[in-house]
């Protein structure tokens, strides 16, 4: 991956002169009455956010009612704590309000990636290969074009992926496991998952395409 | 979009993208820019357009940050 293409010399993008953003620095970084009003205000503001994500993302969820309440609370309350701690890391590069709601939609995220392993039908184990042709949308009824491409797959799995490489595409592609509680489950984040991933994906496609696969392919599309 | 397309996408992998932790950090400041100028966010900032596009999770990360800016969730 790049170590820092795409950010450059225009990394920020200085917005530290809003009057708002400073009144939260002030009152947030002062003593006494007053601060506890703006901690008790942005508490207020972290839960309305986190709630709000929970519900934007419960479709998608198996959760319910209470659970997703509990996930909002926890989600605004560690949120704030990361803001206070962090309050002096803020550089002024967008809205004060903008930065804190970041903490937390972070913060819902990695509650909902804990939440995943609750579920007693969630393993870890085994591999379902006989899912990959459903995961890609391959045809059934065309099981003849893509039979061989998938078996070359699996092959370059086995032998090109180190096992690490190997246990993060298993448990993402064959198991559909979430990368944030993927992280959870190896005790790392999902910045190392995603590179494990990365890597992975880009040794595949090399060794498929020096196979001719996806050239062929491309060819094939209909 | 058929089986050989969608596998070709998941395995295709950009050299500009950054990262989840260099795109979470800058998330806030993207965000804003997406809301004001998205076309001068998408030239500023290819690595987090090209990180966005293929993980999944800050992708929705960036939908609820900008949802929350927009005041558009709940």
């Amino acid at each position: 991956m790049a170590a820092d293409p795409g950010l450059g010399e225009n990394q920020a993008t200085p917005a530290s002169g809003d009057a708002e953003s400073a009144e939260w620095l002030r009152t947030l970084g002062g003593a006494g009455v007053e601060r506890e009003a703006a901690v008790e205000r942005l508490h207020a503001i972290l839960l309305r956010v986190a709630g709000n994500e929970v519900r934007r993302r419960a479709p998608r969820l198996r959760l319910a009612g209470p659970e997703l309440d509990d996930v909002a609370h926890q989600a605004a309350a560690d949120a704030l704590l990361a803001v206070i701690a962090k309050l002096g890391e803020f550089r002024g590069e967008s809205r004060f309000t903008t930065w804190a709601y970041k903490f937390a939609v972070l913060e819902v995220s990695a509650k909902l990636g804990r939440h995943f392993w609750r579920d007693p039908g969630v393993r870890l184990e085994g591999e379902d290969w006989e899912r990959l042709p459903d995961r890609f949308g391959f045809d059934p009824a065309e099981r003849s074009e893509w039979h061989d491409l998938l078996a070359t797959l699996r092959r370059a799995v086995d032998e090109e992926l180190t096992e690490r490489q190997r246990q993060i595409f298993v448990a993402i592609v064959l198991k559909g496991v979430p990368t944030d509680a993927l992280a959870v489950e190896l005790d790392t984040n999902r910045n190392a998952v995603y590179k494990a991933m990365f890597d992975a994906r880009r040794k595949l496609r090399a060794a498929l395409v020096a196979r001719g696969y996806l050239d062929i392919g491309t060819s094939r599309r209909s | 979009m058929n089986g050989w397309d969608e596998l070709d996408r998941f395995l295709g992998t950009d050299p500009r993208d950054v990262g989840c932790e260099k795109a979470m950090d800058l998330l806030h400041v993207y965000v804003e820019l997406v809301t004001r100028h998205p076309e001068a966010a998408r030239r500023r900032y290819p690595g987090i357009v090209a990180h966005l596009r293929a993980c999944g999770p800050c992708s929705e990360d960036f939908e609820g940050l900008l949802a929350a800016v927009s005041g558009t969730a709940g």
